[in-house]
């Protein structure tokens, strides 16, 4: 199977995203798969579904859906654990799990190296592999990292080193329906103001990442 | 007649109540349910708190240890939490290993823990490179009827505000740690962090407090953590369903809130506590 790479670059002022990259479909097994490159981070995914589902894992109204977050070193701790409930709950909110009762859709995703905003890198791979897949989804969404430096400034899709040095890391997942903040996490404190501000400039970020899935998929079915 | 309703129809039941905006148990949409908070009950820890939060109770206990500090933070001491949920607490939760919904909360309270510096961990050295005292708080939950993170972070609090530390000196001549019982210091807790959580009814409306019940017919939760400077030490929404930034800041409001109201209440029992 062809692989294909889009490639994308946002300038929003002064906050500038990381050069985006991603092939879709590079797995032969999985129903979808995606590899998503931010910068230096990259992580793959692979989704499984719908497929049978355990007697004791199955839900009678919809499907069941369960994610692995495997490190790129060493084996999955409580830090992966709550990563993966993170994923799980907004990858639930989209799919339309109720079109598929008593199934099971298992997304595992595998950090191939880690430079900084690897949850966000996580969600956009997320979403592209349920894309590939073509589970029906209510939304798409994407993961944008905001970093507030100790001046105040906001960088957004920060490197490892930035995120080390800011005050308060904030991940967000925003739906492509009007964008509305489907996760928030945030690390170290901000005041309200910040918050918003970071929302805001997340949201604004988010119409170039929606607009790069777009070309991503159109250059992947195009040659087909 | 509404109890058979209410089994078959449970969402439906509960629309009824949210329409007239309030809930089943008699509380308004933002109300919070009757807290208690008993401290120092567990003579053998080091420091404990006992939280109920309506049925909800949680239970922390705080044990001191001392402990090398790491080679590339000399002068850094370790706090250690972990919460439990054992098979006591409800029907769901089965003993063996924690379950993913226990050690996503350990994650979460370690995280508040970090995010607020409500301790600083260079303030638990006491040689530097040499010795630094250890804190591992348990939280267990004894009775879980929803709203666990807020209990947990709480009943963290006030366990640490009642930890007293026995004074630690170096012994020159020796190099070994001399501990005296007789001489007690409590922490210096620079934050006092509060948690706050939402769920989400129908994409649209959130409610306060939820119960067990609420949990699971909600669609979606979103968590706050405020300190008493009204700055943010944690935004927790873990999917669920979409909000604007608008509805995000009411949470963020009523957090506020709540915060003024729970330190008026530790802040009353650390008061009645006469110290030994």
């Amino acid at each position: 199977m062809a692989a294909e790479v889009a490639e994308a670059e946002a300038a929003d002022g002064r906050c500038r995203l990381r050069r985006f990259s991603c092939e879709l479909g590079l797995l032969s097994r999985p129903d979808g798969s995606a590899a998503f490159l931010q910068g230096d981070t990259s992580v793959l995914a692979g989704l499984y579904g719908p497929a049978e589902a355990k007697i004791s894992k199955e839900l009678p109204d919809r499907a069941a859906l369960d994610v692995l977050l495997r490190p790129k070193v060493g084996l999955p701790g409580v830090l992966e654990r709550s990563r993966e409930q993170l994923l799980q709950q907004t990858c639930e909110a989209v799919v339309l799990g109720v079109l598929h009762p008593r199934t099971a859709i298992s997304l595992v995703l595998q950090v191939l190296s880690d430079a900084g905003s690897l949850l966000s890198c996580c969600l956009n791979a997320a979403c592209m592999a349920l894309l590939d897949a073509g589970l029906p989804l209510s939304a798409l969404f994407c993961g944008v990292t905001c970093a507030l430096q100790p001046d105040g400034a906001i960088l957004l899709d920060p490197t490892a080193r930035q995120e080390q040095e800011a005050r308060a890391v904030l991940t967000f997942a925003i739906a492509s329906a009007d964008r509305k903040v489907l996760m928030v996490t945030t690390k170290g404190s901000c005041s309200v103001q910040e918050m918003q501000q970071c929302l805001a400039a997340a949201q604004r970020a988010a119409d170039t990442i929606f607009q790069f899935y777009r070309d991503s998929v159109r250059r992947r079915y195009s040659k087909c | 007649m509404a109890a058979a309703f209410k089994t078959v129809e449970p969402l439906e039941y509960y629309r009824r109540f949210l329409k007239e905006n309030c809930r089943p148990d008699g509380r308004e949409l933002g109300e919070f349910r009757t807290t208690t908070v008993n401290i120092g009950s567990i003579t053998t820890a080091d420091g404990s708190a006992l939280v109920k939060l309506g049925n909800t109770t949680v239970i922390c206990g705080v044990k001191a240890e001392l402990a090398a500090p790491a080679a590339d933070s000399a002068n850094k001491g370790y706090i250690v939490p972990n919460v439990e949920l054992p098979s006591l607490c409800a029907e769901r939760f089965r003993s063996g290993p924690p379950g993913e919904e226990a050690q996503a909360a350990s994650q979460f309270i370690a995280d508040v823990i970090e995010n607020s510096q409500m301790i600083v961990k260079e303030d638990l050295c006491i040689a530097n490179g040499k010795l630094a005292w250890v804190l591992y708080c348990d939280i267990i939950c004894l009775d879980y009827d929803g709203n666990l993170l807020d209990a947990s972070v709480f009943a963290l609090l006030a366990a640490l505000k009642n930890v007293q530390l026995p004074s630690v000196t170096i012994n020159e001549e020796t190099g070994l740690s001399e501990v005296n019982l007789k001489q007690k210091n409590p922490l210096i807790i620079r934050k006092h962090p509060v948690a706050t959580s939402f769920a989400i009814f129908d994409d649209t409306l959130l409610i306060v407090d939820p119960t067990a019940e609420e949990e699971d017919l909600a669609t979606g939760t979103v968590t706050i953590v405020t300190d008493e400077e009204g700055r943010l030490c944690s935004v927790h929404k873990p999917g669920g369903s979409p909000l604007t930034g608008a509805k995000l800041q009411d949470c963020i409001t009523r957090a506020i809130t709540r915060h003024k109201e729970v330190k008026k209440l530790i802040d009353k029992v650390i008061k009645s506590i006469t110290p030994k």
